[in-house]
């Protein structure tokens, strides 16, 4: 008898890979994304086909560059493509999305190592500094349902800056300014459920960043409903702050994740100068997580405190 | 009930229908003097002599180790070095079978009639622990009543692992001999209460085992959730009880004594003819073998190649000792059958899941028992940082596996966390 197998048990693995991970997240943004293009028209759909083309090329350029395992087929940089159109105005230059991707991919996923390595969430990153970047083309907006009008495409302002005559349904269902991903407050939620029930994301993280948001918003007598619908907090509460390398591993530490990120957006879209703050919350948080992480430890079925030993 | 966390796997108990044969008595017997936990034995027969069935043919004077006896009648042919599973050497004694079992003129019941003559006969019986740990049972039966009084037996008939049925059958097939070892051992060691721990998905041996003790007050039958690894000591205790097993102690710490269900039923087999622990009710499955999958009474000491041959194996490629989440795998088929041996199963065109780069969604954590972490206990291992691993408890890991089941990245997080034991420095020992 020869070649038989001999490893480390257990010898049975569930049917479940990264792969399949990554494509149930894109699964769940697919009812957010399909809105955004029906609301912006194919502007949008060029945006996202941009980033996430170009996305996948810098990683598989990436990891070819550094003679690593090519990681392309796990699908994260679709993700991560994705995410960071869905995080852009359908109005921005196709060459700049570019740009976007590539800090998103090799300055902050591939220079740190690669998928579950980086310190920071990618689309965050990219997005913000496409803000400074390019900050007058990330904030023209287009009108809702332009391309059913003659005249008047662009519009100055999203819901967040300027709330004039904006109802609750039509930040439900997409019909008002912003990024592509973001306008479809409905579309974000059906997929931040599915993510939830198909147990890909712990509930804790988006409940507490959002509830964090609702309370402070009514405590201090805003407009609750609007606050939740409006920005990228949907977005950003079910996909971004739930990302796994970035986000603490437990779920006290989740808690924190997610109350940290709500009191943040809430500081910066009230008292700050940007009209958002969901990217920047969740990138501090990002920073905190190894902390949170130590200080939000397991204790382990019948664990004694350590014993010091005696020198 | 309150339980641990864990994993849901297929139960693939395809054979648990299968009423228990003798299996055919092979050529040749490889008895290895270390099969289980604790100090190997030292042959006591060499090449020439013959042995009987149930002859004593290995014994030490260590305190943690128990005897080894002939399975079969014949002669000795050799006494070598053997490479065990886990890597140890030690003795080996071959021998041919002459295939008339003449069993051994020693043999007799032995006279038991208090905790001290029980634990006596345990020892000279060979037994060890039969549920796959192998701790040597006169040890566990001989604790001390007065520092760590125990109130409870419980009695492991989880069976959790995949395709394993021989510890059913037993429950099956000898549902009075297991309660009436249990009942011996509950007398002589003056243990109150019993639980006989079944997982749900065995109704067949829940109703039976319900229905033969229903009349007597000291045996509870506990139906455990279907979830491995329910059958894990520490888990199982807490399933029964809701006892936490803490850090450093043993189930007698708390009051508790776990044995398996087919140990209790070998107690009193052994009371009654004396023959020691020579054969094992074991399991063959699996996708390589193409007939006679069932049960067995197998000589110990059998060449696992005789078991695949009798079963027809085409092409195994992963031949285990024991279950698929915590079995051992065998680098050669002449390895024999042990004392702790409850399944041999083979497997043919095995795919080896790709590891891929951790993502840190944390299901690991989520996926274990005893609330550990192996996702930072991985990064601490690669890390080598030896104060973090202390605080993360890797000592607690029992490596049942579920973290390596559930990673979506493949990682084989249950064997660092093995490996990471071995970084953190043992106490030096008491002098």
């Amino acid at each position: 008898m020869k070649g038989l197998i001999v490893e480390p048990s257990p010898h049975r693995a569930a049917p479940i890979t990264t792969q399949k991970v990554m494509l149930q997240v894109i699964i769940a943004l697919l009812p957010a994304a399909i809105a955004g293009c029906v609301v912006f028209g194919v502007k949008a759909a060029l945006v996202l086909v941009t980033c996430i083309a170009s996305s996948v090329i810098f990683e598989a350029l990436c990891r070819k560059i550094m003679k690593r395992e090519q990681t392309v087929s796990d699908l994260s940089a679709v993700v991560t493509g994705l995410l960071l159109g869905m995080n852009l105005t359908s109005e921005i230059p196709l060459w700049m999305a570019v740009i976007g991707s590539f800090v998103a991919i090799v300055i902050t996923k591939q220079l740190f190592g690669g998928i579950g390595q980086n310190f920071a969430n990618p689309a965050i990153v990219g997005r913000i500094v496409m803000m400074f970047s390019f900050t007058s083309a990330m904030s023209t907006w287009a009108k809702p349902y332009w391309y059913k009008e003659s005249a008047d495409v662009i519009t100055g302002a999203t819901p967040l800056a300027s709330s004039d005559g904006v109802e609750y349904m039509d930040l439900l269902m997409g019909r008002c300014g912003g990024c592509i991903g973001e306008v479809c407050a409905l579309g974000l939620m059906i997929g931040g459920l599915y993510l939830i029930i198909t147990k890909i994301i712990s509930p804790v993280t988006p409940l507490a960043f959002i509830g964090t948001v609702a309370v402070m918003t009514a405590v201090t007598g805003g407009d609750v409903v609007y606050q939740l619908l409006s920005g990228g907090l949907m977005i950003g509460a079910f996909f971004m702050a739930t990302d796994y390398a970035t986000t603490p591993l437990t779920s006290k530490g989740k808690l924190i994740f997610g109350i940290g990120c709500g009191l943040i957006t809430f500081v910066i879209r009230n008292y700050g100068n940007y009209p958002e703050g969901v990217s920047f919350s969740i990138l501090l948080m990002n920073l905190l997580t190894p902390y949170i992480d130590r200080l939000t430890r397991t204790k382990p079925l019948g664990a004694k405190p350590a014993v010091k030993e005696a020198k | 009930m309150k339980t641990l966390r864990g994993i849901h796997v297929s139960h693939d108990k395809a054979t648990q229908d299968c009423e228990t044969a003798a299996f055919p008595l092979p050529e040749k017997v490889i008895i290895p003097m270390s099969q289980h936990m604790g100090a190997p034995c030292k042959a006591l027969v060499k090449k020439g002599d013959t042995v009987t069935v149930g002859q004593k043919i290995g014994d030490t004077d260590a305190f943690m180790s128990a005897p080894i006896h002939s399975s079969v009648s014949g002669e000795v042919v050799s006494v070598e070095d053997f490479l065990n599973s886990n890597g140890s050497v030690c003795q080996a004694v071959h021998i041919k079978t002459d295939g008339a079992q003449t069993v051994c003129p020693d043999i007799k019941a032995p006279e038991i009639s208090d905790k001290q003559s029980l634990i006596a006969a345990v020892r000279e019986s060979g037994l060890s622990g039969l549920g796959g740990a192998g701790f040597p049972t006169h040890i566990k039966l001989n604790y001390d009543a007065v520092k760590t009084p125990i109130d409870t037996l419980v009695i492991n008939a989880a069976e959790c692992e995949p395709h394993i049925t021989s510890d059913y059958r037993q429950l099956i097939e000898e549902p009075t001999a297991v309660i009436e070892g249990i009942l011996m051992v509950q007398k002589y060691l003056g243990i109150p209460h019993c639980k006989l721990c079944i997982e749900a998905n065995k109704p067949k041996a829940i109703e039976l085992m319900k229905e033969k003790t229903a009349s007597i007050e000291s045996i509870d039958i506990v139906t455990l959730p279907q979830q491995y690894p329910q059958g894990a000591e520490k888990v199982i205790v807490y399933s029964a009880t809701g006892r936490i097993i803490g850090e450093g102690e043993l189930p007698s710490n708390q009051g508790v004594m776990v044995m398996n269900v087919s140990t209790a039923a070998f107690i009193k087999k052994y009371a009654d003819t004396g023959m020691p622990l020579v054969s094992k009710r074991i399991t063959l499955d699996g996708s390589a073998m193409t007939k006679n999958q069932g049960n067995y009474i197998v000589p110990i000491g059998t060449p696992i190649q005789n078991l695949l041959d009798y079963t027809a194996a085409e092409n195994p490629q992963m031949v285990l000792y024991g279950g698929p989440m915590m079995g051992i795998t065998l680098y050669d088929t002449m390895q024999p059958v042990l004392k702790n041996t409850n399944a041999i199963l083979a497997f043919k065109e095995v795919k080896l899941p790709k590891t891929t780069d951790c993502i840190r969604c944390g299901t690991c954590i989520r996926t274990c028992p005893l609330n550990l972490m192996p996702v930072s206990i991985e990064a601490a291992y690669k890390a080598k940082d030896v104060d973090a691993l202390k605080e993360l408890k890797v000592m607690l890991c029992m490596n049942c596996g579920c973290c390596t089941y559930a990673c979506p990245a493949h990682r084989n997080l249950a064997e660092t966390n093995q490996l990471a034991k071995g970084l953190i420095p043992r106490p030096a020992p008491k002098k």
